[in-house]
């Protein structure tokens, strides 16, 4: 197995398992998810065993589309599109997330899906995605990531509508299909763009001409601004977020593997791989860095009231997804954002995994107004889920506070009022997720099922321990040091820092005071924060505006126009051309003798004249 | 001679047409007719086709004219009654007429074959037998038509006479 | 002047038939005189096609007799028009009691 075809076959092993799953799955239970854990824990080792080589200096390659080869040389219609495998320090560190979160989520799902329905064909999709994502990471060019990138979003569809049964899984998984779609309209146009100008979509042969811009770099910037675009829909920034928290609807692994830490991060990881691009663009940094650090403060705000345990780490999500294009736009090398791509794949899959360990606990009731003092109740879940949420939060000396610090330090320098934003939203961030710890796992149970709740079995615990440790250790700098390389920014005084953990204490001790003796519901209500600031309804009344809108426009069209001119205008033009014609039946015989003479005489005449 | 004898003969027949134009008494139209029918026969005698010329009399004159004698009496037609003369209505036949003789005179004028004098026969021709040699052997075929034809036309006056049409 | 009448002569005096039947046809309000006049048509394409047959002569020095052959079937079908059309027009009299052309409008407009 040479280091070039253990490339090819990390990338179709799960599309080959994913097939035969689906044909011979509904024989027996344990043979699904036995093929998928066995395909996710293939593709992990040859993972670890990629990393420990050295970078590939060339891509795998095979020739696809190429209109060089058609068409011959000198045809001005030059577009090339290989199948190739970059295998890079950035796809490696990715595909070690990938496919080992991918694997511990696959083990958990064996026990979540247990009672659920339709398990193989879970397994399934699960596999299918774990194959396109990873062609996410392996691509060298534009349309093979687009290919893998549109295949994403397909799985996703499959995944969030696995209860397609369910009205809200039904709307939610559509909702995310076409909020995709729109992104990834702006970054199709991005890619034409790059093309143009460029003449290639290979992303080594793009960077190295970005001399063609210099004529025009507005133009460059355009083309990263419309390339972003992808991000905001697949990252869910502002303002195509709305399809992620209702993207919960589908089974919490998928909650965990898609929507936390691997497919919302392919947004960012695009970013990373045409990093040296993105940097040679500052009109478009700006505009990335604005999104970036409005829709982490922003979301941090709307979590702040959700009910669902799921949403409060689906907003949450949105937010550090935030705080990674932030990353994008202020670092310097593609380590700053990766960093806490890194270590949020690992917290808030651990997090997620843990909410889904609670739900089954509780019966599969979702609401955090009807657990309470499960501690006692899911020992290992709660030390597991306070681990996430220290990491998550910041705290120092687990994973997020150095990935995350490190985005703050850097916006610092870079512009005060992103400082400002990112630091408050870690107060928003320790605030919102303390509330979660202290209603669900302290104070007394509210509901008979958070009564009756107990412990989850050993293959949804282990998971939980091994991501544990991740979340506490992914971030010490010798681990780190392993993996992704980042560089600090000089001259940070140190009130940078001292102001984060400042906000840290203030989000967790006001979180403590006022949810500690909190009965059966919120005592703070804040209805722009509860309703999510009425995006979600501003996109529904604009959905509904459009379509009435076509609807009536076409309607007019089909009488006025169709009907009027076309239909009506013909019949009564018919019929005012017999009525005219009528007036020739004189009844008198010579006077059509006379018109019958008078013809034949002019038929002479004509007959004559012409020869 | 014979230039005197077709000019006589001409004038004869267009003479007769005039007076079916202008007689006033339908009788007396169909008389005029008659006469025409019989001049023209003659110039059949004079372009030497015999028997188109006899079959011109005996057809034409002695009975499609008995035919339109039979009704005219039958129906009793007295002279046509001067009602208004529609002056538009004459104005636009004059013109037609004029218009068809001016074609006529041109379209004469203008070829020169037409000037040629009779063209001498072979000899004296038998022209009843030729005509019925063609007749029975190159058109025999619009002969029996003509024949069914005929017999529909008999047919279709027969029902055209009845009182009421049951 | 020629001793002989050419073949203009006789298309001429064919012409002047077919003129004088087509003034009757228009000019007379009766439409016994006027189906006379059609008479009159159909003879003056008659003369032609048999002045027609004298002038052109076939290679064995004969008339054209395709042509007399014609106006024997243009005299049948004469014949058979007339004996039609003047049952039309007793049947019409017998309906309308008159033969004037200009009561015969009820197909007008």
């Amino acid at each position: 197995m040479t280091p070039q075809s253990a490339a090819w076959f990390i990338l179709f092993t799960p599309l080959v398992i994913a097939a035969v799953i689906l044909f011979f799955g509904r024989f027996s239970k344990p043979l699904s998810s036995g093929l998928a854990i066995l395909g996710a824990a293939f593709t992990c080792i040859l993972s670890w065993w990629l990393f420990s080589g050295p970078d590939f200096a060339d891509p795998v390659r095979i020739d696809w589309i190429d209109f060089g080869k058609l068409l011959g040389p000198d045809s001005p219609a030059q577009f090339v599109v290989p199948i190739g495998l970059t295998i890079d320090a950035l796809s490696k560190v990715m595909l070690l997330v990938v496919t080992t979160i991918a694997t511990i989520v696959f083990t958990y799902s064996v026990g979540y899906m247990a009672t659920e329905e339709g398990y193989s064909r879970f397994f399934a999709a699960l596999s299918l995605f774990l194959f396109s994502m990873l062609g996410i990471v392996l691509a060298d060019n534009f349309v093979m990531m687009f290919i893998f990138w549109e295949l994403v979003g397909v799985s996703s569809f499959i995944l969030i509508g696995h209860y397609f049964g369910k009205d809200s899984a039904a709307e939610a998984c559509k909702q995310a299909f076409t909020v995709n779609r729109i992104g990834d309209f702006g970054f199709m146009l991005g890619i034409i763009t790059f093309w143009f100008v460029t003449g290639s979509v290979i992303f080594s042969e793009v960077e190295s001409s970005l001399g063609a811009f210099d004529q025009a770099p507005i133009w460059l910037n355009i083309a990263v601004i419309l390339v972003f675009c992808g991000t905001v829909g697949k990252s869910a920034q502002l303002p195509l977020h709305v399809w992620l928290p209702n993207s919960m609807e589908g089974p919490t692994p998928v909650s965990s593997l898609l929507h936390a830490a691997t497919m919302v991060a392919a947004g960012v990881y695009m970013l990373a791989r045409i990093f040296p691009i993105v940097l040679s663009a500052p009109i478009a940094l700006e505009v990335i860095g604005w999104i970036g650090a409005l829709t982490c403060f922003v979301a941090g705000l709307m979590a702040l009231q959700q009910n669902d345990i799921k949403r409060i780490l689906a907003y949450s999500t949105i937010s550090q997804l935030g705080y990674m294009v932030l990353g994008a736009a202020v670092g310097p090398v593609w380590g700053v954002p990766m960093f806490h791509l890194f270590t949020h794949a690992f917290f808030k899959c651990l997090l997620f995994l843990c909410a889904g360990s609670v739900i089954v606990g509780m019966h599969h009731k979702q609401n955090i107004w009807e657990m309470g003092g499960l501690a006692k109740k899911m020992p290992i879940t709660f030390l597991a889920m306070v681990a996430g949420t220290l990491a998550l939060i910041g705290f120092p000396m687990f994973a997020g506070s150095y990935s995350k610090d490190l985005i703050i330090e850097f916006a610092w320098v870079k512009s005060p009022i992103w400082y400002w934003m990112s630091a408050g939203a870690v107060v928003l961030t320790a605030a919102y997720m303390t509330r979660l710890i202290v209603v669900v796992f302290f104070g007394a149970p509210r509901t008979d099922y958070a009564r009756k709740a107990g412990e989850s079995p050993l293959v949804m615990i282990a998971p939980l321990m091994v991501l544990s440790i991740a979340a506490l250790a992914a971030g010490w700098p010798i681990v780190q040091k392993q993996f992704i390389p980042i560089t600090h920014p000089e001259g940070v005084p140190g009130w940078v820092h001292l102001v984060i953990l400042a906000f840290l204490a203030i989000g967790v001790i006001s979180a403590i005071l006022i949810y500690r003796k909190a009965g059966a519901k919120d005592p703070i209500y804040i209805p722009a924060f509860a309703n999510r600031l009425y995006i979600d309804d501003a996109y529904a009344w604009l959905v509904r505006w459009a379509q009435d809108g076509t609807a009536s426009l076409l309607a007019w069209v089909d009488r006025w126009i169709i009907e009027g001119i076309g239909v009506q205008f013909t019949a009564k033009m018919t019929w005012a051309a017999g009525f005219a014609l009528r007036f020739l039946q004189f009844g008198n015989i010579q006077a059509y003798v006379f018109f019958f003479g008078a013809g034949v005489i002019a038929l002479i005449y004509f007959l004559f004249a012409t020869t | 001679m014979s230039l005197i004898l077709f000019w006589i003969f001409a004038a004869i027949m267009l003479a007769a047409g005039l007076g079916v134009v202008l007689s006033r008494k339908p009788v007396n139209s169909a008389m005029c007719l008659v006469v025409a029918f019989v001049a023209l026969a003659a110039l059949f005698i004079t372009l030497d086709a015999f028997f188109i010329g006899i079959i011109q009399v005996l057809v034409y004159a002695g009975a499609v004219m008995v035919l339109f004698l039979f009704i005219i009496m039958l129906l009793d037609l007295k002279s046509e009654s001067t009602r208004k003369l529609n002056i538009p209505a004459c104005v636009g036949g004059v013109l037609v007429v004029g218009g068809f003789v001016g074609c006529l005179v041109k379209v004469i004028a203008s070829n020169p074959a037409f000037h040629a004098t009779k063209p001498a026969l072979s000899g004296p021709v038998d022209d009843v037998r030729e005509v019925g040699m063609i007749l029975f052997a190159d058109f025999n075929m619009p002969f029996q038509i003509i024949g069914v034809l005929l017999l529909v036309s008999t047919v279709g006056v027969v029902l055209l006479s009845k009182r009421q049409l049951e | 002047m020629s001793m002989a009448p050419t073949l203009a002569h006789y298309l001429v005096v064919s012409g002047l038939l077919f003129t004088i039947g087509m003034s009757v046809v228009l000019l007379r309000r009766n439409i016994i005189i006027i189906f006379m006049g059609l008479e009159l048509m159909l003879n003056a394409a008659n003369l032609s096609l048999v002045a027609f047959s004298r002038f052109n002569l076939s290679p064995a020095g004969l008339p054209a007799y395709d042509a007399q052959v014609l106006v024997f079937f243009i005299i049948t079908v004469a014949a058979a028009e007339v004996a039609v059309g003047l049952a039309i027009i007793v049947a019409l009299y017998r309906a309308l009691q008159t033969t004037h052309v200009e009561d015969l409008d009820t197909l007008k407009f």
